[in-house]
């Protein structure tokens, strides 16, 4: 089947069997492998994009379902070569330990603060319950989000 | 891993879907948002045929608000219905209930008709439907037909949807100014839940004047608690009197066993869960 799909900006078309995961068509035919898979379950979020504005777990969308789709991956982040500053909050912070989780953290990260753009403690880890961190890493990653919120905050 | 192949469809009126799941036969498989069949495709648990995707259908997404119901399409995300203003006012177990569902990612995509027409008896969104009289809209190759809630669970992921045929939209009565509360118990987040209790109460002069109550997950499909329903009829908001009422929560109900509790255990926290919501919600 033949789609058409914008990703961080560019607009591909490619052929795709019916069954080719989202998660698989931005890494394998896009070569978006920012993206990564992190289980088999819909469990840990680590594949989370933006489609049309909202994050999803790529891994849980078809390809041909986002056909006509604008999506945001991790590696559409930074702007003139300056990462997001949900990207340096993280860097900042120390938000990662080995890293696998840090593309779907980022990328929900944005989605909460563009809901709730002063989120307390709680709310961050309301909005990142979909991620699983098998670090442990969570206070780092709660700080960084803060800290990414006052950041945005200040440029408003 | 990845699906096993199939044929893929994407519709764009409900009839038209009706007639690919005729032409595809009983090995078809209907998309609604794809958070509950993914997983499945992906484990391949399910290797359907063709797999008919209802996204694509403009009919079968958003609210409307008619005179003493709100009617919600099959294909209204969860997250729609979470902020929608008229479901807060009129169905707020609803909303309650919702915002519960697995976590912010999958309510982006999961579809609240997905969800009833799926009917995990685990799922968070079948006994707020039964408990606010909810009925639901059928098409069929004979046109469509109305089914209430109570008719549409029929056993252990099965409903009253015959294979050829879509569920269009979901009217929710208005309940407009009750009172309510989705109490969860489950172990970790994004678990669904072992059990739970959705209470809504319409309130007068600080007495209870009528009750529903739903209960996830204490049957094969949801169950209305109408001896708790009944017993608080009337009764005083005091720890006591909601305690006395809950006692006989599950009655009626036949709850499962399994990795994480047993029928007593649930049988237990139906009665805990049950007191808990109809607290929470006579305080909202």
């Amino acid at each position: 089947m033949r789609i058409t799909m914008t990703v961080d900006g560019t607009s591909y078309t490619d052929d795709v069997e019916p069954r080719t995961l989202l998660v698989q068509h931005l890494r394998e035919n896009l070569g978006k492998v920012g993206t990564v898979i992190g289980c088999d379950t819909s469990n840990c979020g680590a594949c989370t994009v933006h489609l049309n504005g909202r994050s999803v777990k790529s891994c849980s969308v078809l390809a041909v379902q986002a056909d006509g789709a604008e999506i945001t991956t991790i590696e559409g982040l930074e702007r003139d070569g300056q990462p997001h500053p949900v990207q340096q909050a993280f860097h900042e912070n120390h938000a990662l330990q080995c890293g696998f989780c840090t593309p779907g953290m980022i990328m929900q990260s944005i989605d909460l603060l563009g809901d709730t753009p002063d989120p307390s403690e709680e709310q961050v880890r309301e909005g990142l319950e979909g991620n699983l961190c098998r670090c442990t890493g969570y206070q780092n990653i709660v700080k960084a989000v803060r800290a990414a919120a006052g950041e945005l905050g200040a440029k408003r | 891993m990845i699906p096993a192949p199939f044929d893929y469809a994407a519709p764009s009126t409900v009839e038209e879907a009706v007639t690919v799941l005729a032409d595809a036969g009983e090995d078809a498989k209907v998309l609604g948002g794809g958070q509950s069949l993914m997983p499945v495709l992906r484990m391949r648990l399910a290797a359907p045929t063709t797999v008919v995707d209802l996204g694509r259908i403009p009919e079968l997404r958003g609210i409307r608000e008619e005179a003493d119901a709100l009617v919600i399409g099959a294909m209204t995300t969860h997250d729609e219905v979470c902020r929608a203003e008229s479901v807060r006012a009129h169905a707020a177990l609803l909303a309650e209930a919702t915002h519960t569902v697995a976590d912010p990612q999958i309510r982006h995509r999961g579809t609240f008709g997905g969800s009833l027409a799926h009917a995990d008896p685990a799922g968070d969104l079948l006994a707020p439907a039964l408990a606010l009289d909810a009925s639901m809209t059928i098409a069929g190759p004979a046109g469509r037909r109305t089914v209430p809630a109570a008719e549409f669970f029929v056993d252990f992921f099965t409903t009253a949807l015959a294979e050829n045929e879509v569920l269009v939209e979901v009217r929710v009565p208005k309940h407009t100014g009750w009172q309510a509360h989705y109490e969860k118990f489950n172990r970790v987040a994004q678990a669904w839940s072992t059990v739970a209790v959705g209470a809504a109460l319409r309130m007068e002069g600080g007495a209870i004047a009528e009750a529903k109550v739903g209960l996830t997950n204490m049957d094969t499909v949801p169950v209305r608690a109408r001896t708790v329903e009944a017993a608080l009829i009337g009764r005083p908001v005091t720890a006591e009197a909601i305690r006395e009422a809950a006692r006989d929560a599950a009655a009626g109900a036949n709850p499962g066993t399994d990795a994480n509790a047993d029928a007593a255990y649930r049988t237990q926290l139906a009665r805990v869960l049950t007191a808990r919501a109809v607290t929470a919600a006579a305080r909202t």
